[in-house]
């Protein structure tokens, strides 16, 4: 397990995903003077109360200007700092896209992006406040990673390995709790390698961010009730994607759904598919998130369902893909 | 008046030299952003030879003054300077702008040696500025950051975003050039889109603001030099206007808004350089008359 900054049980129940950002990067600014948080107008919604207690001289605040905040991380990082920006991942990636292009990933320094209420995740907000083409936008940008952590576990592991990578990262958390997924935070993260949390040969399910919950509740579902032996892959680095994991699901199940709550353009499901066209070895394939259209207002439980990306949409759309005929063999000239 | 009649000479001798490169590095180019490279050549002459603390031996010296051209198409201007200077092989003038070059026509600081900041989409130096001396104050370093943007460029929304930070965490060891030179690719600063007045608005926006001749290097150096002795305390950033005319040093096209991109024929080429002399030749008789 990388990194030194360890969260309990109770921790990942009783305080929301991005407050255990808050302290994550409280932790790493006690003991390395060179890390700054940098935020715009956003320091209690990202969370940043508790290096505002002890360090707030690292706390730098350039009001709403998300705009300069990523200039102004740039200046730093090339100055030696290693800036940690947070904002809401709606503005983090449309705002401020030129700054993330040119000032950070153009110039590849070592900034951090902490993108807050990701998805529909402040879904009440409304469009203006939903992150659904995020994804599509720094998976674009070369020298970034990006990565969207399951819960707060997740969360943790990820801003620990942006601290301890050189390079631009983009972490992309939802506002308020997240569903748990893990006992803790020694399940193996790694960057660019999805995490099998159930088992299955039947078909696969690669998900990200607040999706992950969702499919491994809807495999066990399944297990119970059809017998199927669903994989669920939790795909938590967009880039560089893990391809011998899809590659793997590909050849072993024959079938992969993928989830996000992100516009099924350019996102995860996009980034699986080209994997698989490149690596000539097709699936029955499905991809849910957001169709091309701006998402509905309401709760995020209540869009995930309405969208179809919640346990039930990915039960109806495994039973949907288990009546595509696919063969069992390992031929594959045949398939197509 | 803060340099001998010796300095100035000096600086004049080089800023001719560098506007003679930069022409030249124009004609092996084929093309370029002349006018406003012209511009701002003065102001490069002075920061590069006078006032940069900066080591050619030691490029990314954490302790060093910081450069940020904003206006990141006057590369054909930097370019010449930086490999003057040692930074890069002046052989790589030769390719500038072509294919497989690793001088583009906005400089990528991860291939061009001495380049603090890849700029080119305008609107962004202020905001690297600001970060870069906020960062020198977080890591208990003395340099000082120096960033030029245009004046058109002044529309972008995100330079008064930068200028607000600045204002607010009190960056005087942030110093902002900005190149007056009332031209945009348009048309007049005036009939694009509005500035004036411009030395209010930054006043406005907190800054301690002068406008000088920004083709006059005695003038330019009196500026910085009280800018950068306001720097040593915490206060209110410096600014400096710089009235200049755009193609600066070329007779034919000085002052007009035609010459923010050029290609040049042999006979242009030829006049152009001539231009440059005379033009010198009047610089150094001024200094003859102005010097103490």
């Amino acid at each position: 397990m990388a990194g030194g900054f360890v969260y309990n049980a109770i921790d990942q129940t009783e305080v929301a995903t991005a407050e255990i950002y808050g302290k994550a990067i409280a932790d790493i600014m006690q003991k390395d003077p060179r890390v700054v948080a940098i935020t715009a107008d956003l320091a209690k919604s990202t969370k940043l109360g508790d290096v505002l207690k002890t360090c707030p001289e690292r706390v730098i605040n350039v009001g709403i200007a998300e705009q300069d905040m990523f200039g102004v991380a740039a200046g730093m990082a090339r100055a030696g700092c290693i800036p940690f920006l947070s904002g809401f991942s709606a503005f983090t990636s449309m705002r401020a896209c030129d700054q993330l292009h040119t000032d950070i990933c153009y110039q590849n320094v070592n900034a951090k992006i902490i993108a807050t209420h990701s998805g529909t995740s402040f879904g009440q907000a409304g469009s203006t406040h939903h992150a659904i083409v995020d994804l599509a936008i720094t998976r674009a940008m070369p020298n970034l990673t990006v990565i969207v952590p399951a819960d707060g576990f997740e969360t943790a592991n990820a801003v620990n390995a942006a601290y301890e990578n050189v390079g631009p990262y983009y972490i992309r958390i939802n506002r308020g709790f997240d569903r748990v997924l893990y006992d803790n935070m020694d399940y193996g993260f790694e960057v660019g390698k999805a995490v099998e949390l159930h088992e299955g040969t039947d078909a696969t399910i690669i998900a990200c961010g607040s999706c992950v919950f969702q499919a491994r509740e809807a495999a066990k579902f399944l297990e119970n009730a059809d017998g199927l032996k669903v994989r669920v892959l939790n795909m938590h680095t967009i880039k560089p994607i893990d391809k011998d994991a899809i590659v793997k699901a590909v050849m072993d199940t024959r079938r992969i759904i993928t989830v996000e709550d992100h516009s099924t353009i350019g996102g995860l499901g996009s980034a699986v598919a080209e994997v698989m066209a490149q690596a000539g070895k097709g699936c029955a394939f499905k991809m849910l998130g957001h169709p091309d259209k701006f998402a509905p207002i309401g709760l995020q439980e209540d869009i995930m369902s309405e969208v179809g990306i919640d346990s039930n949409g990915i039960i109806a759309a495994v039973r949907e893909l288990m009546k595509m005929d696919f063969e069992e063999d390992d031929n594959w000239d045949d398939e197509f | 008046m803060s340099l001998t009649k010796q300095e100035w000479l000096a600086l004049e001798k080089k800023a001719h030299e560098l506007r003679k490169l930069c022409l030249q590095t124009t004609q092996w180019a084929g093309s370029g952003h002349i006018g406003g490279g012209l511009s701002v050549l003065d102001l490069l002459t002075v920061l590069y030879y006078k006032y940069l603390n900066i080591k050619v031996e030691d490029p990314q010296w954490e302790d060093r003054d910081r450069f940020i051209l904003s206006k990141g198409h006057a590369a054909i201007a930097y370019a010449p300077v930086l490999c003057d200077k040692g930074f890069n092989d002046p052989e790589m003038l030769k390719t500038f702008n072509l294919s497989g070059s690793k001088m583009g026509m906005h400089l990528d600081s991860n291939k061009v040696v001495g380049v603090d900041a890849s700029t080119g989409s305008l609107g962004h130096g202020c905001s690297i500025a600001a970060g870069t001396a906020l960062a020198a104050r977080i890591l208990g370093k003395d340099y000082l950051t120096y960033v030029v943007t245009g004046d058109g460029e002044l529309g972008e929304g995100s330079n008064w975003e930068a200028f607000m930070t600045m204002n607010h965490y009190e960056l005087s060891n942030c110093i902002v050039f900005i190149d007056r030179n009332h031209c945009m690719i348009d048309g007049p600063t005036e009939e694009v889109m509005k500035l004036e007045p411009l030395a209010d608005k930054m006043k406005a926006f907190g800054f301690n603001t002068v406008t000088v001749n920004g083709n006059h290097i005695d003038e330019l150096c009196d500026a910085i030099d009280a800018a950068i002795a306001r720097s040593k305390e915490k206060c209110a950033p410096s600014c400096i206007i710089m009235d200049t005319l755009k193609g600066a040093g070329i007779k034919d096209i000085a002052g007009d808004y035609h010459c923010h991109y050029m290609a040049l024929d042999d006979d242009t080429f030829a006049r152009y350089n001539k231009q440059l002399d005379e033009d010198y030749a009047e610089r150094v008789a001024r200094v003859e008359k102005e010097a103490k």
